[in-house]
């Protein structure tokens, strides 16, 4: 085995990937939130289609988005990796058990909250991203150019208060999925020391609120709009 | 104190094993946990029954050798060897639920008694530094700073005992392995075997079966001696740049 298939197949290199992934996608978090926002634009869509548009025909957005892609799937195939062997260490549970004296409930439940998140992922993906790729989509011309009307399937699904509620409870689970993620990828690189940990704590903690908060703020108003 | 005791049960190895319940009386406040079990195995022994089967040896905190998961935590309510727990911390007429250590790389003996030997070939893999042979050095040839020194010390204290393993839901020996590796990489005699060390132990660790870490941080909430996450941070740079530096292949 070469030093590199024996390090990712380590516990720790296991959890270097993890950890990776994890702080790219939140990255990409805040590029996707940046985007959404122009949804509540009063302007019926027209900055948020013509943005749609240019990440779409951007060749840098589009490496950066195979990557994204990338990195999902490594960031699950890890999951499930480390939650299977994890499992294995412990085959005979506890009887009696007072976990929560001495852990947070996020960080003994990641694995169940990723799978909400996935779950989501895979609606969310089928509802936008598909449409937008291979989709019929209704059209807008802006300046005499014509566009893809992604606002208008965005703003008919946030109409449906089922969707806007899956969406809500949601990005709730993805709140709590950082509130341990954040912290835990700097401490799983070994970045943890005196002056700035209680920093990355509490931009994370911040994080995994206002982040989630503003995603589901977003089709709550629309849906509010539409009353 | 008048007390239920709900204690594992399990001959060897390979028996299944169960819970069984006991009642022990007039156990006095100032008892030690293990002196209430030794009145228990007083009582057992003259009825004719197996003794309930625990390890413990030095019964002063310092061993390590002491395990149980009591009512839920490793060494029970107190953040403290199970020698060191006493009586006060439980109440009259409770029911107290013993079990073993729960850990793939800790294989139930009989009853209570957990084999910990892993911990000890984790060690053996690097857990060690190369001296000169020859006249005794002097006390203080080499420098250490304080601050430095003090940090090693308290990685240096933990005491192998696996309540890290028993408290994480992962059975990760992250805490423990850090606590050995750190020790040592923070002094100047450590510095010969630093890379391989990292590389060896974790390895080890790896093919004992022991979990990964999610940072919990149920194992420093739960270990006797207190050993710091920091330690666990600071394995995983050692790790890293050994894998990315040694010239290991
Ligand atoms: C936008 C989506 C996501 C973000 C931003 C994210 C972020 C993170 C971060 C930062 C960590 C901490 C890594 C570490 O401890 O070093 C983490 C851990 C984890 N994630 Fe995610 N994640 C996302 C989606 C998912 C999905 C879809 C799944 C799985 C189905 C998942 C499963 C997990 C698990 C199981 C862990 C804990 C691994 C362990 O330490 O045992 N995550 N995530
Ligand atoms: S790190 Fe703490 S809990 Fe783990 S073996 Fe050492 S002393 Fe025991
Ligand atoms: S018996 Fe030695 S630490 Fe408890």
């Amino acid at each position: 085995m070469s030093w590199v298939t024996k390090t990712f197949k380590s516990t720790l290199g296991q959890k270097l990937l993890m950890a990776l992934t994890g702080l790219f996608l939140i990255l990409f978090l805040v590029v996707h939130l940046a985007g959404n926002l122009q949804l509540l634009l009063p302007d019926e869509g027209e900055s948020f289609n013509i943005y749609a548009h240019s990440m779409a025909t951007n060749p840098l957005i589009r490496v950066v988005s195979i990557g994204n892609f990338a990195f999902i799937l490594i960031h699950v195939i890890y999951s499930v990796v480390l939650t299977r062997s994890n499992k294995k260490a412990r085959p005979v549970n506890y009887a009696v058990s007072q976990a929560s004296t001495n852990s947070k409930w996020a960080s003994r439940n990641m694995g169940i909250l990723g799978t909400v998140i996935l779950i989501f992922l895979i609606i969310h993906l089928r509802g936008f991203w598909y449409e937008f790729k291979f989709g019929e989509l209704p059209t807008a011309v802006y300046d005499g150019v014509t566009y893809k009307n992604v606002f208008a399937i965005v703003s008919e699904a946030f109409s449906n208060i089922a969707y806007v509620i899956v969406y809500v409870l949601s990005m709730a689970f993805l709140g709590f999925h950082l509130s341990h993620g954040f912290a835990s990828a700097f401490q799983t690189l070994g970045l943890n020391h005196v002056k700035y940990s209680p920093l990355i704590q509490k931009v994370g903690a911040g994080f995994a609120i206002i982040i989630p908060a503003l995603f589901a703020l977003i089709p709550v108003l629309m849906y509010i709009k539409t009353l | 104190m008048n007390l239920t005791l709900k204690i594992w049960r399990q001959k060897n190895h390979s028996d299944k094993g169960g819970f069984k319940e006991y009642k022990v009386s007039d156990i006095s406040k100032d008892m030690s946990f293990l002196e209430m079990l030794d009145v228990l195995n007083e009582q057992l022994s003259d009825s004719g029954e197996d003794p309930v089967h625990f390890d413990h040896d030095c019964r002063e905190g310092i061993c390590g050798m002491c395990s149980l998961h009591i009512n839920g935590k490793p060494h029970g309510p107190k953040q403290t060897t199970t020698c060191q727990l006493h009586m006060r911390s439980f109440s009259d007429g409770e029911t107290i639920t013993i079990e073993p250590w729960r850990a793939t790389a800790f294989p139930v003996v009989k009853d209570l008694v957990v084999d910990r030997s892993s911990f000890d070939r984790i060690i053996q893999a690097g857990g060690y530094v190369s001296v000169n042979t020859g006249g005794v050095p002097d006390a203080n040839e080499i420098p250490i700073p304080k601050r430095i020194a003090d940090e090693a010390f308290d990685a240096a204290t933990c005491i192998g005992c696996g309540a890290c393993v028993a408290a994480c839901k992962n059975a990760s020996a992250m805490l423990f392995t850090s606590a050995k590796i750190s020790q040592l990489a923070m002094l100047p005699q450590g510095q010969v075997e630093r890379k391989e060390r990292a590389e060896r132990m974790i390895a080890q660790m790896d093919s004992e079966g022991f979990g990964a870490c999610t940072n919990t941080g149920a194992c420093s909430a739960e270990c006797p001696k207190g050993i710091s996450l920091t330690n666990i941070a600071r394995m995983n740079r050692e790790y890293f740049s050994a894998v990315v530096s040694s010239d290991n292949v």
